[in-house]
């Protein structure tokens, strides 16, 4: 499939514990799905073998962007193929303001030597900064150093709009944000939503998916996905819990 | 080692340093500072491996053969160095050296003047204020190792700036002082005096730069700091000289009753430069920090070693030197902070921080106390590392390529501390000399 993300049968292991046990998932571009599952599942894992992070190691399997196989490149190749991670837990970088920090990758997408045009690009950052509440004068801090959880959240969605992957793929984006926070984000991610882009959101709670509505809604247990359905599958969860899922699956 | 009986090297020759000193019969004292200083640059020997105040740095390439007191430079030389020497837009004063020959003396707005304000060249201020230079010229040995470099320095004694703020004039404008070597060969002592009076507020920015980026040149540098009662002394220096530069630096950071002084260094030039810095807490309540920052490259080797010296109590004193490393470069860190008996409730802090971007590069940190008194807040601390792997896949999952995103982690580093220079444009000057260093290396 041309236009999707495509994880096929994927395997990946840290140290030698194995964590996804053959994971396959397609989302189709223009979509959104969901991920849900209980804590240490591999969601994350997932998440981070995509993006290339060398911590884990692929067994077997495979992973397309648009058809272009992305197990194997390096997490800069990825990320400029067309892949964001929102992280889960976006690290600190002292000394590198956000303003520099997006620029450099905006310029890594240029091509070799062409200008940048900094004049549009502040123009582009404010404005992305204003529908997400963001005040202007974190262009200047450093990147998410002495960030509140909800302001890291927030930067992450930031560089998602200045960045406008083929495919995102949302970490728990939703958790360390209040209500309102909450709905600015689902609102910028909402307005990203279109036929040129794909969602994968991971989250615990069915209150993110009534902001973003998803049109799949998948259960990943023990490094796989169990369970698919659409988006009543996540409000099901929600009253049931997991050990019905792992009720089910005992009896399948 | 034929080097040092070598005759045709002009700063080893006896006679050409006497008839030089000669220049200078008019002011007794000053050809007898020079004189002393031959006496003891000849009495004292080259630093060898085995001494403690040189451990760790490469004393065997360390020579002073083959140097010269250029000529003045060309016009048209003169001409292209001044014009590329404005770092700064409207500095209280600015002063140019080209090989130690001062060729652009500096003018003082008249209500400086009319304030007291002296910024001269030092052979200008031997002439107008000899008081000045009596008291506070030379007044410290150097005792972190550099005595010989600091006895050709004081031999050969001409070059540098004078800078006095009086009692209570605060300016904020920067004064800045450029010093380029531009003849192969070329040796330069240049001097920098600042003494600010009580209460006095002062900005000094020092460029040290090449003409061409080959040059073989020799700059044994001198600065004596002394802020008053409550003065403030804000010194930004940037050694930037050419890549086969031997460079040394002997400063003396004098910081008197609620003195402010920072002292921020920056590194870029030379094969090998060296730095020592003694702070000298010498009143109640004074707060001195020091700070340094370099990028080396190459085998470059930067020598930094420093000397806290509290001899007054309730003072503070705080140093923050970061270096990175490419390629095959080599740092050595060695600072000491000192506590007299009586220099009670001190707070001396001490940090070496070094960011390894190579697995050939090296650096070494030896930091030391020695506290007499009981009641104090000392501390120091030496890391070396690589860039930490979670914030470098940050950046990569962004897109940005291995390559720059070291380098951006690496000005990260860096920024600590050049956020710490009071002029934002000095600053960027620097960050985009770092920059640049980092795309040749
Ligand atoms: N760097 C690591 N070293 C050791 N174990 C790891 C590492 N990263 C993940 N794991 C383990 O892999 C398993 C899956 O972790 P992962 O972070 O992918 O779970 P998750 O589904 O994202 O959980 P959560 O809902 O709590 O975020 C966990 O048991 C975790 O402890
Ligand atoms: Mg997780």
């Amino acid at each position: 499939m041309p236009d999707s993300l495509v994880i096929k049968n994927l395997n990946a292991s840290i140290g030698d514990r194995a964590i996804l046990k053959d994971f396959s998932l397609t989302v189709p571009k223009g979509e959104v799905h969901a991920i849900m599952g209980p804590n240490g599942t591999g969601k994350s894992t997932l998440a981070k073998v995509l993006a290339g992070h060398p911590d884990y190691s692929v067994q077997s399997g495979e992973a397309f962007i648009d058809g272009e196989q992305i197990i194997g490149q390096e997490p800069d190749a990825i990320a400029r193929a067309g892949l964001f991670l929102a992280f889960q837990y976006p690290s600190e970088i002292p000394g590198v303001t956000i303003a520099n920090f997006i620029r450099a990758a905006l310029v890594a997408r240029q091509a070799k030597g062409a200008p940048f045009d900094a004049k549009a690009y502040y123009a582009e950052l404010y404005a992305k900064m204003d529908t997400l509440k963001m005040d202007r004068k974190f262009t200047s801090r450093f990147v998410n150093e002495g960030f509140s959880g909800g302001e890291k959240k927030r930067c992450e969605i930031l560089q998602l709009m200045m960045l406008k992957p083929k495919y995102a793929v949302l970490d728990e984006t939703d958790s360390g944000l209040d209500i309102d926070a909450l709905r600015i984000v689902s609102e910028g991610v909402n307005r990203l939503r279109g036929p040129d882009m794909g969602f994968l959101v991971i989250t615990h709670y069915q209150r993110l998916l009534e902001y973003i509505v998803p049109d799949r809604v998948h259960i990943m247990y023990d490094g796989r996905i169990v369970h698919s359905g659409d988006k009543d599958l996540a409000i099901e969860l929600e009253a049931k819990g997991y050990d019905w899922v792992k009720k089910d699956l005992a009896s399948a | 080692m034929s080097t040092l009986t070598s005759m045709t090297s002009g700063i080893l020759d006896a006679t050409l340093q006497q008839n030089e000193t000669k220049r200078f019969a008019s002011y007794d004292w000053f050809t007898q500072l020079r004189q002393q200083g031959w006496k003891n640059f000849e009495s004292l020997p080259l630093p060898k491996r085995d001494d403690e105040k040189w451990r760790f740095s490469d004393t065997r390439s360390l020579s002073l053969a083959d140097f010269n007191i250029a000529t003045a430079p060309s016009e048209a030389d003169t001409d292209k160095l001044i014009a590329q020497s404005h770092f700064i837009t409207r500095p209280a004063g600015l002063i140019i050296h080209i090989d130690g020959h001062c060729v652009l003396r500096p003018a003082i707005a008249p209500e400086l003047a009319a304030q007291g304000v002296k910024f001269e060249s030092l052979e200008d201020a031997l002439r107008h204020h000899p008081a000045l230079l009596k008291e506070f010229l030379l007044k410290h040995e150097a005792n972190l190792g550099g005595a010989k470099f600091l006895a050709l320095h004081q031999a050969w004694l001409r070059a540098g700036y004078v800078l006095h703020v009086p009692k209570g004039v605060e300016i904020k404008q920067p004064f800045v002082s450029v010093n380029w070597t531009l003849t192969e060969g070329a040796a330069i002592f240049p001097h920098a005096l600042v003494v600010a009076g009580d209460h006095a507020k002062v900005s000094i920015q020092e460029f040290n730069l090449s003409a061409l980026p080959q040059l073989r040149a020799l700059a044994i540098s001198a600065a004596d700091l002394h802020a008053g009662t409550g003065a403030q002394i804000s010194r930004f220096s940037v050694q930037a000289w050419g890549k086969n530069t031997q460079s040394f630096e002997i400063a003396n950071t004098c910081g008197g009753r609620d003195a402010l002084i920072t002292s921020v260094n920056a590194a870029l030039g030379s094969r090998r430069a060296r730095l020592e810095n003694t702070v000298r807490i010498e009143g109640p309540g004074a707060d001195v920090r020091l700070y340094g920052i370099s990028v080396a490259t190459g085998e470059q080797e930067f020598d930094q070693r420093t000397l806290q010296i509290h001899s007054a109590g309730k003072a503070k004193s705080d140093l923050l030197f970061k270096n990175v490393l490419l390629n095959k470069a080599r740092t050595i860190f060695s600072g000491l902070i000192k506590v007299a008996p009586d220099a009670q409730q001190t707070d001396a802090y001490q940090t070496n921080r070094n960011l390894l971007l190579s697995p050939e590069a090296e650096a070494d940190s030896l930091p030391g106390l020695e506290i007499e008194a009981n009641d104090v807040k000392c501390s120091h601390g030496a890391t070396t590392g690589q860039v930490n792997p979670e914030e470098l896949f940050y950046l990569l999952a962004r897109g940005i390529p291995m390559a720059v995103a070291q380098e951006l982690l690496a000005e990260g580093f860096l920024e600590e501390v050049l956020s710490k220079v009071d002029n934002e444009e000095a600053a960027a000057v620097v960050r985009e000399m770092f920059r640049l260093k980092f795309h040749t290396a």
